[in-house]
């Protein structure tokens, strides 16, 4: 037996006081989004801000529970809690309760649970679990293979359960992937092929392609020795596209589809840069052609995941953020009222309480997805100035206690944590604000409900755990 | 693994760019961006108007000219509305299927726009079927009516005077912030200039509301909540009765009469020939178009907007200029030989030569005023003839001709009275002399004066030289009649010099023969007038008549002008006298000639195109 650590002097207290504010934050807001004359005791179980005390307090309790079970529980039973909670979401599947059209609820008397929020623990977990092993290397086909398979797995279940928001949250995993060694380029190809889908949905095509072409032709020239010459070529190839479209081809009676035309171009252009690059040695030409071949085909697929993978819903709010659709009484309803709420906060909000916007719940789902709204129209821009430094400051200690683990296991979940957060943070605040589509995930700590709580706690209390055990 | 501190960085780096373009965006919605605010407020707050009703208008003598009637407004609340029975629906509103559909499908356009907010469905139901609506409310939720106030006219006269009330355009919307889509503005005569007075103010109660329309509790317990103060009633200076009289004589006329009294400048009759009949005008209906489509321009109001030669009634102006010129005395006597013969000349019509100043009131003697005129305008005390002239506009612009008078009445204009430049523009600078403009004489030419301007001569000269601004409201009922109404004009022309004046005008209708108006006279009544015949290049002759009665302590001064009816005793004067007789004694002797009035007609296209003999 080794002498007993007393686990509470070894805490970052620091990131147990930025938890504490958080939750307060949040606790307020739940209390002001659903708050009425009638109801106005904070303890009435009845209203959310009653549940959700229920939810803070559980969830102290389960940090306790965390900071004083053995940090090997976590990591010698990874797999095990990856592979309950795998089971958890096939089960929901069957015996879930359908809400707001995602079919990821487990119902318990007046409480609901919704595993896709453990799921994240879990992940992170076996993620961690798995590489962190000596042999371990990012380089090896069938490692990234095992990486994909432990984030794919819950991902499927959760997309089975129409809940794309908490689906999407493990795309981020990809920068924990980055920080242990994946490249780069990667996640920067991962990056913008997600822009070139937005664009592709909101532009015409031959729109997307000169935007492609500008890039691809940006990349040559910093690979190119001589500016000039690839100045020339640009010109050429776009100059000679709007004179071939807008003059000859008339002329000529001849109709060609303008993105046709414009392909054309640019194979004809790349195969001419191509020799050239040949010749003079010109390094990572076939980049460019790898950056525009792939772009090209993201490009014509778009249209295929769209009409065939993503949901109606999904549709409507993706073309609502992308102001496709002006609906404000529609579709893009949430996101109107949530504006509004934000944007007539003002610079100091209108006061505890006094918020008319939430008060009167012109946005739906405040209490959960839409709870930053509460702190904008109530607290203004100073509010959310405090919130989101909280947040920024929180990741930033998260990166700082995981980098200074002696084991990758608590690296390794502690990227994780940070990746997982900071998706959270960026798109519910992003969506509340119309830079992202709404895909209903919840504002971390903040936001009404008891999964969510649990889940973000947990993550962090285990992290807190293995950092006070690092010198054990 | 533990190698990259610099990937750390990286991730760090678009943590904090991340969380930079949050504050980015945030700043601009929250602090530069205004427009959520307001829209924020328009979410939540309903505002609850109601709407004043607008002040009433009595007449001189406390009869009520104009009154309220009430009518609804049927709201909907597109978002309350549930499907309904459509067909039962236009029923009880009278209005075709594809009417109602119409509507309603505009209204659910608006939805998107207008949330919460009520449309209107529509307009001005009458109280009937109002009360049929509340018994079928129930059936159509999202339904509601809204009392309104619009116009109601016991008598229907004075529609030109009293002007009407109309929906606000979007002009009066920007030019006033206090009126909203919907509201109610006074658009011509005392709706218009008293616009302010009659309207009231608008109160509204602000709500707080929830997204689903359930009024929450009244916003910020009612600090900013007003309630509606109603209009305040009006006495205007009209006399009732003498003003439907009046109408009645001058029906199928084109004209306008303006009666005043002297000693107190308050406007006793207006009337407009042909006018609008003022319900015409309350509510939604196409009259309006009618009306303006009219060749005979019934919404001009010619009593205040018609700038008209006076004719021979200006001769007066000339007598008093002349004395006051000390270039004519009562005694002054000019030959007449059926006109003045020199240059162009100007025609006279048979009537003893030579005249005094009197005699030639009486007789309406030409050649008379083209002496006395030559005489004021070639004056030897004036170094020319500008100096000599601009002192003779100086003395006609203080008998109020050629200058808004500045009454309280809507549109009123100034006429016209030419200057030295007219002169140099049409002649020539300093080609031209006294008998280039002795049209002037007898009131002809370039001078232009509306009924109100001779009416308001007429008071002068019954006040013997001064008069009070003509108006025809007396007072804001509570508040003492306005100070600028007390006050007197003096004209440029000593008391004394309208002695004789007035006894020619008084021989004019009353000296026996070789009087041009000695068939009006009103027994018993002493009237002082003065015929004119406006010389009308355009067709017949303009007849005009002024008068004023009795002679000592007079009561009332009328001028009546009446277009294209010929001399101007034959149809002007006997609706003065009338009328005079009308307000005087209350009653009227002298059936045949009213009856021979109320017969005359000038309306048919034969007579307004008569070439003049």
């Amino acid at each position: 037996m080794k002498r007993q650590y007393n686990i509470f002097s070894q805490l970052d207290y620091t990131t147990i006081g930025i938890f504490f504010l958080l939750i307060l934050i949040g606790w307020l807001s739940v209390y002001a989004s659903v708050y009425n004359e009638e109801h106005s005791s904070a303890f009435d179980i009845s209203q959310r801000y009653g549940m959700q005390l229920i939810w803070i307090i559980s969830s102290i309790v389960l940090a306790i529970i965390v900071l004083l079970v053995s940090h090997k529980f976590f990591s010698v039973l990874a797999y095990i809690i990856y592979g309950a909670i795998i089971l958890l979401l096939i089960l929901v599947l069957v015996a879930g309760v359908e809400v707001n059209g995602s079919r990821s609820w487990f119902v318990i008397g007046s409480v609901r649970l919704q595993p896709a929020e453990l799921a994240k623990v879990a992940t992170s977990l076996a993620l961690a679990k798995l590489m962190c092993q000596h042999n371990f290397n990012l380089k090896k086909p069938q490692n990234v293979l095992s990486v994909g398979i432990i984030i794919a797995l819950p991902m499927a279940l959760i997309l089975l359960q129409s809940d794309t928001g908490s689906a999407l949250v493990f795309v981020s995993l990809l920068l924990m992937l980055y920080r242990e060694g994946f490249s780069g380029w990667v996640v920067s190809i991962v990056a913008f092929c997600a822009i070139l889908f937005i664009l592709s949905i909101i532009w015409e095509p031959v729109s997307v392609l000169l935007f492609i072409w500008i890039i691809c032709l940006a990349l040559y020239a910093l690979f190119h020795k001589n500016k000039y010459k690839v100045l020339l070529m640009a010109s050429l190839s776009i100059g000679s596209y709007f004179l071939l479209a807008n003059y000859l081809l008339p002329l000529l009676k001849l109709s060609i589809d303008s993105d046709h035309l414009f392909l054309g171009i640019c194979i004809l252009t790349l195969i001419v840069e191509g020799i050239i690059a040949v010749r003079k040695k010109i390094r990572h030409f076939w980049l460019i052609l790898l950056i525009f071949g792939s772009a090209v085909t993201v490009t014509s697929s778009v249209d295929y995941v769209y009409d065939h993978l993503l949901q109606q819903h999904h549709r409507d709010r993706i073309e609502d953020m992308l102001g496709l659709i002006d609906d404000p009484q529609g579709v893009g309803y949430s996101v109107y009222q949530s504006k509004i709420a934000i944007g007539s906060g003002g610079m100091t909000g209108k006061g505890f309480l006094n918020g008319t916007q939430t008060k009167y719940n012109f946005v739906p789902e405040q209490s959960t997805d839409f709870i930053f709204c509460t702190v904008g129209e109530e607290w203004g821009f100073a509010g959310v100035l405090i919130v989101i430094a909280l947040f920024v400051w929180l990741l930033i200690r998260i990166l700082e206690i995981s980098e200074r683990q002696r084991d990758s296991f608590a690296r390794i979940y502690g990227y994780c944590v940070t990746s997982i957060i900071g998706f959270h943070v960026l798109f519910n605040i992003a969506m509340t604000i119309g830079l992202a589509p709404v895909i209903g995930i919840p504002l971390p700590f903040i936001s009404y409900g008891g999964s969510s709580l649990w889940a973000f706690t947990l993550l962090l209390f285990i992290l807190l755990k293995f950092d006070a055990v690092k010198w054990e | 693994m533990n190698k990259s501190p610099y990937k750390k960085n990286i991730i760090t780096i678009v943590i904090l760019c991340c969380a930079l373009i949050l504050i980015g965006r945030l700043f601009y919605i929250q602090v530069l961006d205004t427009s959520y605010k307001i829209t924020a407020a328009n979410n939540v707050l309903r505002y609850e108007v109601q709407y004043p009703a607008r002040g009433l208008l009595f007449d001189r003598n406390g009869e009520l000219l104009v009154g309220n009637k009430t009518t609804y407004d049927i709201m909907v609340v597109p978002r309350e509305m549930k499907s309904i029975d459509t067909l039962d629906l236009c029923s009880l509103f009278n209005i075709s299927y594809t009417q109602c559909k119409n509507i309603l499908d505009d209204v659910q356009r608006k939805r998107k726009r207008q949330g919460y907010q009520a449309a209107i469905f529509l307009k001005q139901v009458p109280a009937e079927i109002y009360a049929l609506f509340q018994e079928k409310a129930f059936k159509y939720p999202g339904f509601y009516a809204q009392a309104r106030t619009l116009r109601s006219y016991p008598r229907n006269i004075a529609g030109n005077l009293l002007g009407y009330v109309t929906e606000v355009d979007t002009a009066n919307i920007r030019r006033n912030p206090y009126y909203k889509m919907g509201d109610y503005i006074g658009k011509s005569g005392i709706e218009a200039s008293y616009e302010d007075v009659l309207r009231g103010r608008k109160g509204v109660s602000i709500y707080e509301r929830d997204v689903h329309n359930q009024i929450k509790k009244s916003y910020d317990d009612g600090k900013y909540d007003t309630t509606a103060i109603a209009g305040k009633d009006l006495i205007c200076t009209i006399d009732i009765h003498l003003q439907e009289y009046g109408e009645l004589l001058m029906q199928n006329k084109i004209g306008s009469v303006v009666a005043i009294d002297p000693g107190t400048g308050e406007i006793l009759a207006l009337i407009t020939a042909p006018g609008i009949d003022p319900s015409l005008l309350v509510g939604i209906n196409r009259n309006f178009q009618l009306l303006q489509m009219n060749p005979l321009k019934p919404l001009f109001t010619r009593a205040v907007m018609s700038s008209y030669p006076p004719g021979s009634v200006f001769k007066m102006a000339n007598a008093l200029i002349g004395q006051q010129e000390r270039v004519l005395t009562p005694e002054s006597r000019y030959g007449c030989a059926m006109g003045y013969k020199v240059g162009r000349g100007v025609e006279c019509h048979a009537h003893p030569s030579p005249t005094d100043l009197r005699q030639s009131i009486q007789m309406s003697c030409n050649a008379y005023y083209c002496h006395v005129f030559r005489s004021i305008i070639d004056n030897p005390k004036y170094d020319n003839i500008n100096d000599a002239f601009n002192q003779w506009r100086k003395y006609v612009q203080s008998f109020g001709f050629g200058i808004k008078l500045d009454t309280d009445i809507h549109n009123e204009l100034a006429g016209t009275l030419p200057t030295t430049d007219t002169y140099d523009r049409i002649h020539g600078k300093g080609r031209w002399k006294s008998l280039s403009i002795i049209s002037l004489a007898i009131g002809q030419g370039e001078i232009g004066a509306t009924p109100l301007h001779l009416a308001n001569f007429t008071a002068l000269i019954a006040n013997k030289g001064y008069y009070y601004t003509p108006h025809v409201v007396r007072n804001v009922v509570g508040k003492p009649e306005h100070q600028k109404y007390k006050e007197k004009h003096y004209c440029d022309i000593d008391s004394a010099y309208f002695t004789p004046v007035i006894d020619g005008m008084y021989l004019t209708v009353n000296g026996g023969p070789g009087s041009t108006a000695g068939w009006v006279r009103i027994p018993d009544i002493d009237m002082c007038g003065k015929t004119g015949t406006a010389q009308n290049p355009h067709g017949e002759n303009h007849s005009v008549f002024m008068s004023f009665a009795p002679r000592e302590n007079p009561k009332i001064a009328i001028a009546v002008y009446m277009e294209n009816a010929g001399w101007g005793s034959t149809w002007a004067a006997p609706v003065a006298s009338l009328m005079t007789e009308y307000y005087l004694t209350g009653e009227i002797k002298r059936k045949d000639m009213e009856a021979r009035i109320m017969a005359g007609n000038f309306l048919s296209k034969e007579s307004r195109a008569k070439k003049r003999k």
